[in-house]
């Protein structure tokens, strides 16, 4: 139960910085959190390991010195006996246990990665998106029956939030069977109610703004006002929330692919898939291991900050 | 048949309690039986405290509250039971200006989106470029520059922001605009320009205002009947001069002796009534009298127990009272202690009970008291005013409404509030 409270309220309180638009206005207040968050360390260094992650993830695949599969130093490398080839001139972060350049594996890797993170992100954000519309719009415009929609919505969400996200995401894996979009999947359904919730809370919070009140005066029908009115100034939040869940998605679809629910396909590699394949080699190898696990992490951190750094630039009580 | 009757009009709001299914606990009585009407061409001055439900049946008269029961009978249709298609068409003959500008401004519309977005929606103009010509047109009439059609309403100063919300409803050339506290989220300066303007657009439009403040000097200059609003209900009524001549309701006297009356020497006579204790909450009204827990001729019989009709005391003069004549007559004495300090606005009112019903000794001063004196020194000031206003009276006839005659007024009420205030912080320990 503190799971379920946890989680729903760090999503309301999200939702509630809607209500900063008020105080300081549209454009301008993403202008003005922009300008804060040039004074902001985290969001600075955030933005620097992104743009890096992201430069990384586009050219990887052209700089990679190697083929990402070809097993050039098949010979040199004995998993059995223990004899491994650690950083070398030629291969900067090694070979992995079948003879591959790790450096190139890592640098193709990183577009699979940044790939599994945006789609999933996408299909929670999506889904999530639609489903706290549907909510919100049924809530604040619905009347009575609309109420009971977003009442049912809502408890739906709750329970689906009130679920270690992880258990979730591997629950729905094993149903789907091993592949990467399963994985894109499972973590994407995991993202939905936050998203789901969050819009929802933010669009409930217009919907009693005065604005709202005066389209309804001026007679601008329900579903208009829904969507030109309510749901433009509902999406600050969305934006803060995605780019957090950019890092969880990372996180958790190593997670899936670590515990072998990943892309079973060996020629396209991801920085989960290689965490998982050097697991067995760790005790001999422990390198192996970390470079994917590196990556994976500063990554996700860097999200992290960036988001959060979003989310005090635009929480209009930390705003001076 | 006037332009718009609310026939008993009640809005209740639900207050729910309940994790899965929401069980209604009991109902906050913001809107408890309103009947009033406002002719065609006149202004309705709404007058009230803060909470008393004024917001709620301005809105309700729109729809954009539930009624809970009652009629709102514009120019021979109940509106209270239009099917919610047609009450969309009857929104454009009944418009609304908001209480704060800017909240009522969507941020991420410019001024041309906001302004045609109404026209649209009811077909007037044929084309955008037609709308455009029209919102230009308005725009020169309450005062805002052309150019302001592609800018953003935090571009603009409060002054303007509310001219914008004057237009949005203008655009739609609407029989009656309902002004929920058009001036109060103003600057001083700006509120006397605002409320002339209204002023100027009722006599070129042949609009018909329901005018809501809680303050009286706001609404004094404008309207030719005012109510006053107590608790969910209207408790007097009555054309503009003769509530201020003559208040007959406890609750009006005690809002009307806290205005001060420029005259020095008048002011020093007359009497202050203070309130005692809290507005009590909607959500659980005293029985009978609404205001029986505050009033100060509270009587044994009655009063607690009754609620009192609001009835035609002679010439269109209504009271909701039950001693109305007995307090004239002087039979019935004030229960409760009063007279004891100078007190502006509704607002200082409701300050000051609070402050002595938190148990700090209530002293009585008489009225000619010497700290008494205080709003008497901004009155160099105010004797002038006075004065210059007379000279002014005499030369526009009855009505003198020029610009700077309100704004002084409004002006000189909020100064003297201050001091009241003050005063009302220092007098206990006098
Ligand atoms: N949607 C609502 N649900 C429940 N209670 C409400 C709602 N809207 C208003 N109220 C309550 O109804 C009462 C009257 O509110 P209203 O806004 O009409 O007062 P008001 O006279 O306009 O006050 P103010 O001068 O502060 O604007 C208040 O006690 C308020 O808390
Ligand atoms: S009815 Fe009684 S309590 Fe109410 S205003 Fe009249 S005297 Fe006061
Ligand atoms: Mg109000």
């Amino acid at each position: 139960m503190t799971i379920l409270t946890n989680k729903a309220d760090k999503i309301d309180r999200l939702a509630e910085l809607t209500q900063s638009s008020e105080a300081v206005t549209g454009t301008s207040l993403w202008r003005e959190a922009f300008r804060r968050m040039r004074s902001s360390k985290m969001a600075i260094i955030g933005a620097v390991i992104i743009g890096a992650f992201v430069l990384v993830a586009i050219i990887g695949p052209w700089v990679a010195p190697h083929g990402p599969t070809a097993q050039n130093w098949r010979s040199e490398v004995f998993p059995n006996q223990g004899k491994f080839v650690g950083m070398r001139g030629e291969n900067w972060f090694g070979l992995d246990h079948l003879g591959r350049d790790m450096f190139s594996r890592w640098l193709v890797g990183a577009r699979q990665t940044l790939l599994v993170g945006v789609v999933s992100m996408l299909i929670g954000l999506i889904v999530g998106a639609l489903v706290g519309v549907l909510s919100g719009a049924a809530a604040t415009l619905g009347g009575k029956a609309g109420q009971r929609v977003d009442t049912v919505i809502m408890r739906f969400t709750d329970i689906m939030l009130s679920l270690p996200s992880l258990l979730l995401a591997v629950s729905i894996a094993a149903v789907l069977g091993q592949s990467l979009t399963t994985v894109m999947i499972a973590v994407g359904v995991v993202q939905i109610p936050i998203f789901a919730r969050l819009l929802r809370g933010s669009m409930l919070v217009q919907g009693g703004a005065d604005y709202v009140l005066a389209a309804k005066a001026v007679g601008i029908r329900r579903k208009r006002i829904v969507l030109t009115q309510i749901l433009p100034n509902s999406l600050s939040p969305v934006i803060v929330q995605a780019t957090l869940s950019l890092a969880t998605a990372i996180i958790e679809a190593a997670a899936l692919s670590y515990l072998g629910l990943g892309n079973p396909d060996p020629a396209i590699p991801e920085w989960g898939v290689m965490l998982s394949q050097a697991q067995r080699f760790f005790d001999n190898e422990p390198m192996m291991a970390a470079y994917p696990a590196v990556g994976i992490i500063i990554t996700a951190l860097g999200f992290t900050l960036l988001g959060e750094a979003m989310r005090e630039a635009l929480d209009p009580k930390l705003r001076g | 048949m006037s332009l718009l009757e609310l026939d008993d009009v009640k809005v209740h709001f639900p207050v729910k309690k309940g994790l899965f299914f929401d069980r209604t606990v009991g109902h906050v009585y913001a809107v408890d039986g309103v009947s009033l009407s406002i002719e065609a061409g006149q202004t309705y001055g709404l007058v009230g405290e803060s909470g008393c439900g004024k917001t709620t049946l301005g809105r309700a008269v729109l729809r954009l509250n539930d009624i809970t029961d009652g009629g709102v009978v514009f120019d021979g249709t109940d509106l209270a039971k239009l099917p919610s298609e047609e009450m969309r068409a009857f929104r454009r003959r009944l418009q609304m200006v908001f209480q704060d500008p800017l909240g009522s401004l969507n941020p991420r519309q410019n001024i041309e989106s906001i302004l045609s977005e109404g026209m649209a929606a009811h077909g007037i103009g044929k084309d955008q470029t037609e709308r455009r010509e029209k919102i230009k047109d308005i725009l020169a009439k309450v005062g805002l520059p052309s150019n302001a059609l592609s800018r953003y309403p935090h571009e603009f100063s409060g002054g303007q922001r509310q001219r914008i919300g004057i237009a949005r409803a203008l655009v739609l050339e609407p029989d009656v605009i309902i002004c929920d506290e058009p001036v109060s989220a103003l600057d001083v300066s700006v509120q006397a320009q605002v409320i002339n303007l209204l002023e100027e657009l009722q006599e070129s439009l042949g609009l018909t205002y329901l005018v809501i403040a809680h303050d009286l000097a706001v609404v004094r200059h404008i309207s030719d009947v005012i109510g006053v609003m107590y608790l969910g209900g209207l408790v007097e009524e009555a054309p503009s001069d003769a509530l201020y001549a003559k208040p007959r309701h406890p609750y009006t006297k005690a809002l009307m002796s806290a205005v001060p009356v420029p005259d020095p020497e008048v002011e020093d006579r007359r009497e202050r009534i203070l309130l005692h204790g809290d507005l009590p909450s909607p959500a659980n009204p005293p029985a009978g009298c609404r205001f029986h827990t505050r009033c100060p001729w509270v009587q044994e019989t009655k009063c607690a127990t009754e609620r009192p009709p609001l009835l035609d005391t002679g010439d269109g003069h209504k009271v909701a009272c039950h001693f109305t004549a007995e307090i004239e007559a002087g039979t019935v004495k004030q229960t409760l202690a009063t007279g004891i300090e100078a007190v502006t606005g509704t607002e200082t009112v409701a300050a000051e009970a609070v402050e002595v019903s938190e148990g700090e000794t209530e002293t009585e001063v008489p009225a000619a008291d010497a700290p008494e004196k205080a709003p008497v020194t901004v009155p160099a000031q105010a004797d002038a005013d006075a004065k210059e206003k007379a000279a002014a009276a005499e030369e526009t006839g009855a009505k003198a409404s020029d610009a700077t005659d309100v704004e002084k007024e409004t002006a000189d009420a909020t100064d003297e509030a201050s001091g009241a205030t003050e005063k009302a912080e220092g007098s206990p320990k006098a």
